[in-house]
């Protein structure tokens, strides 16, 4: 085993690994700070000359944090509830919607198929934040405003999940949808039999940067909805952390910091080898 | 890919019909078997209509809006009055905030940390690749952890870090090794706002497309590099140029798309890092704060949505120019 190792630890090899682990470490720095800094006590907080590690963890920034919360108008296990649960029905919407765009776009033929091609391709580079007026405008419109409709359905419209779904369904041979079909499969058992368990990592990858994308959303809460018990998370603490003067304010933000990273940084664990996986098959020809 | 992304008309039905004149028998039966055809693959259409639908209202119908309400006035009450295009002449004439900050900060922040961090993406991607594929996981979490950090995070982090007073973490390292006598604000003084900027967002740039290079590296014909070492390649910088970079354009065009995007979007630091809408002396004003400020501060909204049409155009052109660079051509 030990003769193993030797053989594969070239001097190239170590001086390469070596470098990479200063650039990781440069890189993780800030979010070892980010854990270290949630559990500090107060003192420690302000301490000067400023320490990274945590040297008396204390649970007591959390304590504040939903001490101070327990005060306002709504309480926080609202906006808990509301992220959690347009996150969840996002994340479901968004996957099964592109899945069943990517499925069509890559095994049927039909008309205006180039069409809407040429559309989703263009609008990878399609950012957001340039419409938000005409986006207010639609909400209005279509009576969207202060509903959990406003916090879902633009996040459904992803050309970047739908894209990275066509692709890796590109990689399933048409012989297995075809020959499915020949045994009098319908659209709908292809679908869901096959299409569906194939396409497990391409899933994750979805799942992953929707999630990073609603999870951390203030737009939607600050635009298009007004009403206080609809608005998530994300746009609660930002204001909050924005809006408290002072120590309260250092104290509740280290510990807010964390658990706006943590759910992320778990997704990505469970999924990052099937991340990578689509990747391989993310090109653009 | 059968399909060509980027046709403008499906040749299939719809423009065939356009050359036949209308009245004429042909006509009608040719659109009959339209009719019928899209009858048959109903299906499919059912399937696409959930995204084509949230796509048509969140996306497409939005930017037609913008595109309108760019030749007009509009304060968000009363209705759009048009003003053909007084909007993009006072904005190349008139707007000395724009041409002054805006422009030049978005000019340098693009220019550093688009390709910069396109780069150095793809410069990491390369190098973990050469590691053994058990501890590639180690370093792929590690670069990649920074672009999951956003919003309140960044800012306890980065507030933290360039903090104006002697507790701020780089002021105290600067001190110790006796680079500076007297803290500096790097987040209040225009001059260091943009720095810190560009440093907290290549910080971020790791992000899907640094994934979308590990996974087109995996998929470089290991073949090739024997074929080229034959072939007289001496180095693994040629190796590079030749060999990986060929294989995996696909994956560098969705990458460098993702690259365009990451940093158009980029207004939001300067916000998280200040805490102010509009940062001090626009030191860190980019093109979306300075849509941000007429929409929502001024409530100018055809005016802010000039300014993101001209955004709109601009992305557009560099995918063009990305695709011109890393397209993969017929015959490869």
């Amino acid at each position: 085993m030990i003769r193993k190792i030797r053989k594969q630890m070239t001097l190239s090899r170590v001086v390469l690994i070596v470098f990479l682990s200063c650039i990781a470490v440069f890189m993780l720095l800030p979010i070892i700070f980010l854990f270290n800094n949630a559990f500090k006590p107060l003192n420690e907080l302000f301490l000067f000359p400023p320490t990274i590690f945590v040297q008396h963890p204390t649970m007591r920034n959390f304590e504040q944090l939903l001490l101070h919360t327990a005060a306002g108008v709504v309480p926080f296990s609202r906006y808990l509830f509301n992220s959690l649960l347009i996150s969840g029905i996002t994340l479901v919407a968004v996957v099964l919607v592109s899945t069943m765009a990517g499925y069509v776009l890559s095994k049927h033929r039909f008309h205006f198929k180039r069409l809407i091609m040429a559309l989703i391709m263009i609008s990878l580079m399609f950012v957001p934040e340039t419409v938000m007026i005409p986006r207010y405008l639609m909400m209005s419109g279509l009576k969207l405003t202060d509903t959990y409709f406003a916090h879902i359905l633009p996040f459904i419209a992803a050309p970047v999940a739908v894209f990275l779904m066509k692709q890796f369904i590109d990689q399933i041979p048409d012989a297995l949808v075809e020959s499915a079909k020949l045994d009098g499969a319908t659209d709908m058992t292809v679908f869901t039999r096959i299409i569906i368990p194939l396409t497990a990592p391409a899933v994750a990858t979805v799942c992953i940067i929707t999630f990073q994308a609603v999870f951390l959303d203030t737009e939607t809460s600050m635009n298009y909805i007004t009403n206080e018990t609809m608005k998530t998370m994300a746009y609660y603490v930002t204001a909050f952390t924005s809006n408290v003067p002072g120590v309260a304010a250092v104290s509740i933000s280290a510990a807010v910091g964390l658990l706006m990273f943590v759910p992320n940084l778990i997704l990505f664990l469970l999924f990052q080898r099937k991340m990578i996986q689509t990747m391989l098959h993310s090109g653009v020809k | 890919m059968n399909t060509a992304p980027l046709a403008p008309l499906p040749q299939d039905g719809v423009s065939e019909m356009d050359r036949v004149k209308p009245t004429s028998p042909r006509y009608n039966q040719r659109i009959r078997q339209f009719a019928k055809e899209c009858w048959q693959s109903r299906m499919s259409y059912l399937f696409l209509m959930p995204f084509m639908l949230c796509f048509l209202c969140f996306i497409l119908i939005p930017v037609f809006i913008a595109a309108f309400l760019s030749f007009t006035s509009f304060n968000g009450i009363e209705f759009p009055r048009f003003i053909g295009f007084n909007n993009f002449i006072n904005l190349l004439t008139q707007d000395t905030t724009f041409m002054k900050y805006t422009l030049p900060n978005t000019l340098k922040f693009a220019v550093i940390v688009g390709p910069g961090g396109y780069i150095l993406s793809f410069l990491f991607a390369w190098l973990i690749h050469q590691l053994p594929s058990r501890i590639r996981d180690v370093f792929t979490l590690a670069l990649y952890a920074p672009s999951m950090v956003g919003g309140v995070a960044l800012s306890v982090i980065w507030i933290a870090t360039f903090s104006g007073d002697q507790v701020g973490y780089l002021n105290n390292f600067l001190m110790k090794i006796g680079f500076i006598d007297t803290p500096h604000l790097w987040l209040q003084d225009p001059k260091y706002l943009m720095w810190v900027m560009i440093i907290v967002s290549l910080w971020t740039s790791m992000g899907v497309g640094f994934l979308a290079m590990l996974g087109g590296l995996q998929t470089v014909n290991t073949e090739l590099y024997e074929a080229g070492r034959i072939d007289g390649i001496k180095s693994s910088l040629q190796e590079v140029y030749y060999i990986t970079i060929p294989s995996m354009k696909p994956q560098m065009l969705f990458s460098a798309v993702m690259a365009i995007v990451g940093t158009l979007k980029a207004g939001a630091i300067s916000t998280q890092l200040t805490g102010q809408t509009i940062t001090p002396q626009y030191g860190g004003h980019l093109i979306t704060n300075h849509i941000d400020d007429y929409a929502f501060l001024r409530f100018e909204w055809g005016y802010a949505s000039a300014l993101s049409v001209v955004l709109l155009i601009l992305s557009y052109g560099l995918m063009k120019l990305s695709y011109a660079l890393f397209r993969t051509k017929e015959d490869e």
